[in-house]
């Protein structure tokens, strides 16, 4: 299965799960893994997601996902898991 | 699983140190477009090039997106034209006319640059070759996209000092012909020595005799990445600079393994290799001059420089290369003066040299790279240079070239812009003295005595 890392870096404030979430939801985008901390002020969260389920492009995904984040104000990347395993793992 | 700390890394690599892939280079075979009608060659090589690459921007746009990394330049590489239109070039203006259709394939596909305008001239020129060399300032004048380079030494054949002569007054032509531009064509024209056949980067990039019919090879970056990680491990002993770079070097490289990769599944053209280089832009942050102040010097050039740079190549090849399934094209540090905001202050705050810069091009993977020099300097001086460069090459066993632009109508002092990621930079002296009996005479210098391996 191939896997999806979604990141949100930005100032913290109510409702960031739960928009990227209803977007996820709608496009059929299921949620393996979050993991969310808050550093020095700012609201940071990954999320591992399986979207071969999805009838969207990882591309379009991840375009959808920045204007999500435009609209609310944070920076949210929608990336293949392979850019960080090639990178962290050998 | 990969951990926040792990995905954080990397996109502070992508967002804040310019982390991405250099190029994407599509290298095509046009042996088997020759014909000995020069329209029919042309038609060839249109169809050729239009349809292998066809979905080579594409392909790279949508791998940028799905993985969240910039891939900087599409480009392609062709077979040196000079083996292409051997048959039916009849002088110089028939070779601009298959640069024209370069130029009109590298337009249809959407690349910004296309190398393979090219010439292997190592031990001597046949009538094509010299054909070629002598188009090249019309040709780069006439074209937008198409760049030139031409191998003029090796290693095992020695300098073929003709061509060196002749390319002297060919930068110099060059340079006239495209002096609204501040003598832009010269940017895009490389001399070689020990050329190789798979480098992805421009301009020098070819599509060489020996590789198969199409081949995906990567350029990666990160010279960004690299001054980050050594700002770290400021002041620390050496061990820990080179592990520092190392490790870098080694995570910078998989994420053009990755691209390379892909790309190649998805166009279903075979990888070739990655170039392990570090190629700066003229963006702040992406600089290699800069990783050398980072490791202790006031500016690039200043002594130590040389120690400095040969260190920071070295341990990019060895991280870089367990990285990558196959290696190859120039690997290392580039070193250009306008493409490299560190390198343009060093030049501005005089402490980089010519001469300086000659010296490092002995420990690094090419050479004397985006040098602006005044216009009036000669044709026999600029010959000289080249020649100097080659010896380098050749003695070394390793790959020098030479891309340097005298500028029409400006001196010493004075700034040239080229725009873009050619940069711009300041015109830097060269040495006044004549070498005009030394280039003049005939002939080549011989193959150094270890090139007898056999």
């Amino acid at each position: 299965m191939k896997k999806t890392i979604i990141t949100v870096v930005g100032t913290d404030r109510v409702g960031i799960i739960a928009r990227v979430c209803t977007y996820l939801a709608e496009n059929n985008v299921n949620i393996l893994d979050i993991s969310q901390t808050i550093v020095q002020g700012f609201f940071n969260m990954m999320m591992v997601t399986d979207a071969t389920q999805s009838p969207k492009s990882g591309a379009q995904i991840a375009e959808e996902l920045d204007a999500v984040g435009q609209e609310i104000g944070v920076v949210i990347r929608c990336q293949h898991e392979d850019i960080f395993n090639m990178m962290h793992r050998i | 699983m990969i951990n926040i700390f792990e995905v954080n890394e990397t996109n502070k690599m992508i967002t804040q140190e310019n982390l991405d892939v250099r190029t994407i280079t599509l290298g095509i075979s046009l042996l088997d477009c020759i014909h000995d009608d020069l329209d029919t060659l042309n038609e060839n090589i249109y169809r050729k090039i239009t349809t292998v690459a066809r979905d080579l921007v594409a392909t790279g746009e949508e791998i940028e997106r799905e993985y969240g990394i910039p891939i900087v330049n599409k480009r392609i590489s062709v077979t040196p034209a000079a083996l292409i239109g051997g048959s039916a070039c009849r002088g110089p203006e028939d070779f601009v006319a298959i640069a024209r259709t370069l130029d009109r394939a590298a337009r249809e596909v959407g690349v910004n640059f296309l190398g393979g305008y090219s010439a292997l001239v190592s031990k001597g020129m046949t009538r094509s070759d010299e054909y070629l060399i002598r188009s090249i300032p019309q040709a780069l004048a006439e074209t937008e996209r198409v760049c030139s380079s031409v191998n003029v030494g090796s290693t095992k054949c020695g300098i073929d000092m003709d061509a060196v002569r002749l390319l002297g007054q060919m930068i110099l032509e060059t340079a006239q012909k495209t002096k609204e531009q501040d003598s832009l064509g010269c940017a895009k024209l490389v001399v070689f020595c020990n050329a190789p056949d798979d480098n992805p980067f421009m301009a020098g990039a070819f599509h060489g005799v020996t590789e198969g019919d199409s081949v995906i090879n990567v350029g990666v970056s990160g010279p960004g990445v690299v001054k980050h990680a050594l700002a770290e491990v400021r002041g620390k002993d050496f061990e820990t600079l080179c592990e520092t770079i190392k490790k870098t070097a080694f995570k910078v490289t998989r994420v053009g393994q990755l691209v390379a990769q892909e790309a190649s599944r998805r166009m279903n053209i075979p990888f070739g290799i990655i170039d392990l280089s570090l190629a700066p832009t003229p963006a702040i942050g992406d600089s290699v001059a800069d990783i050398l102040c980072e490791m202790g010097l006031e500016y690039a050039g200043a002594p130590g420089t040389t120690a400095a740079l040969a260190l920071l190549n070295d341990q990019v090849k060895k991280g870089g290369v367990m990285a990558s399934s196959y290696v190859g094209g120039l690997s290392g540090a580039f070193i250009p003066v306008s493409e490299d905001q560190g390198m343009i202050d060093a030049v501005k705050a005089n402490a980089l040299s010519l001469e300086k810069l000659e010296a490092m091009t002995c420990v690094c993977s090419v050479g004397l790279d985006m040098i602006a020099i005044p216009g009036s300097t000669k044709a026999s001086t600029i010959s000289g240079i080249i020649a100097d460069e080659m010896a380098i090459g050749m003695v070394n066993q390793k790959t020098t070239a030479v891309r340097i632009i005298p500028v029409i109508g400006k001196d010493v002092g004075e700034m040239v812009e080229f725009g873009g990621l050619l940069g711009y930079a300041p015109i830097m002296p060269v040495n006044p003295y004549s070498c005009e009996a030394f280039v003049s005479r005939r002939g080549r210098i011989p193959a150094p005595i270890h090139s007898f391996k056999n």
